[in-house]
């Protein structure tokens, strides 16, 4: 299916969000995601199904003020 | 030195991680400044996020990330909800901007997003400004620490409202508070603390001097010369001259 990662078009085989993560390479990362611009908790990722045209956000630490 | 949501700070400053020349040389920075607390934010991961955690979570001090950048409520909202998940801390530093070219704070985004946010558990550090009102309100939505604004971010202006900061302060003398945003010199950071503010953020006056580890040391210097002026209980201003040098004793020239 195609989703839209942090405002790309992409193409992933994952049927929800967490293994998502895995296929993108990051199973391990520290990242928080956002699910069509809602917050969506680590411990609801894997529950989470993914479907045609959804928005994902996966948001790391970057410098700030 | 205040308590900020029940920490008790080792300095009363407060650095930014952002525009740094390179990451040694932020690292130097805060070596420099003795700073307590980092302040850092949540991008896209583009491949360098975990490695700058790691730095920031290798200096070895308090962790406070913001909503910067955040327009509206919902926007700084779920911001902060995912940065109490990646840096696994409450605080939030809430930034809802209402104006692009002054940076001002929303005051409407900042108390809808203050209230939720109060409510969810987090402990808000909201970047205000010295509008009392607004402060009071805040307060009510259950901020137990305000950030008023010295000047626009990133203008370097020090202490653009010191009739508004000084009532507010007075206002308010049991709520810690943090002057973040506008400074440009160590001056600023001293006037800040000698005018009874708890602590200083700042990130741009660091990084845009010529020599950012050198600056970051004169602000380290500048915060323990205002909090050491504070204990020291300043003397009282008058309109006209006293003499210091004894007249008893002078001659009849």
């Amino acid at each position: 299916m195609k989703i839209e990662l942090n405002g790309t078009p992409r193409q992933i085989t994952a049927g929800n969000v967490a293994d998502a993560l895995v296929e993108l390479g990051w199973a391990d990362a520290r990242v928080a995601t956002a699910l069509n611009g809602d917050f969506l908790p680590t411990a609801a990722r894997a529950g989470q199904p993914l479907q045609d045209g959804d928005r994902l956000e996966v948001l790391a630490p970057m410098q700030g003020g | 030195m205040r308590d900020f949501y029940g920490v008790m700070l080792d300095s009363p400053l407060m650095l930014g991680t952002a525009q740094y020349p390179s990451p040694s040389v932020m690292q130097q920075a805060f070596a420099a400044s003795g700073a307590s607390v980092a302040t850092v934010s949540l991008r896209r991961e583009s491949g360098q996020g975990q490695a700058f955690g790691q730095m920031v979570r290798d200096l070895g001090i308090h962790i406070l990330p913001n909503t910067a950048g955040c327009h509206n409520a919902r926007e700084a909202i779920t911001t902060a909800q995912m940065a109490r998940e990646v840096f696994e801390t409450n605080w939030i530093k809430l930034e809802v901007i209402g104006h692009a070219d002054t940076l001002q704070p929303d005051p409407f985004g900042l108390l809808d997003a203050a209230e939720t946010l109060s409510a969810d558990g987090f402990d808000v550090f909201p970047y205000t400004t010295e509008d009392q009102v607004l402060a009071q309100r805040l307060i009510d939505a259950g901020c137990r620490v305000l950030m008023p604004w010295g000047a626009p971010i990133g203008s370097g202006m020090g202490l653009n409202n010191r009739y508004g900061l000084r009532t507010l302060r007075a206002a308010f003398p049991d709520i810690p508070m943090v002057i973040d945003a506008g400074l440009g010199l160590p001056s600023h950071a001293a006037d800040a603390l000698e005018m009874g503010f708890d602590a200083v953020l700042l990130n741009s006056a660091v990084t845009q001097a010529g020599d950012p580890v050198a600056m970051a040391r004169a602000f380290g210097l500048a915060v323990q010369a205002g909090t050491l002026a504070t204990q020291a209980d300043p003397m009282g201003v008058r309109d006209m001259g006293a003499p210091s040098t004894p007249l008893i004793g002078k001659a009849w020239l």
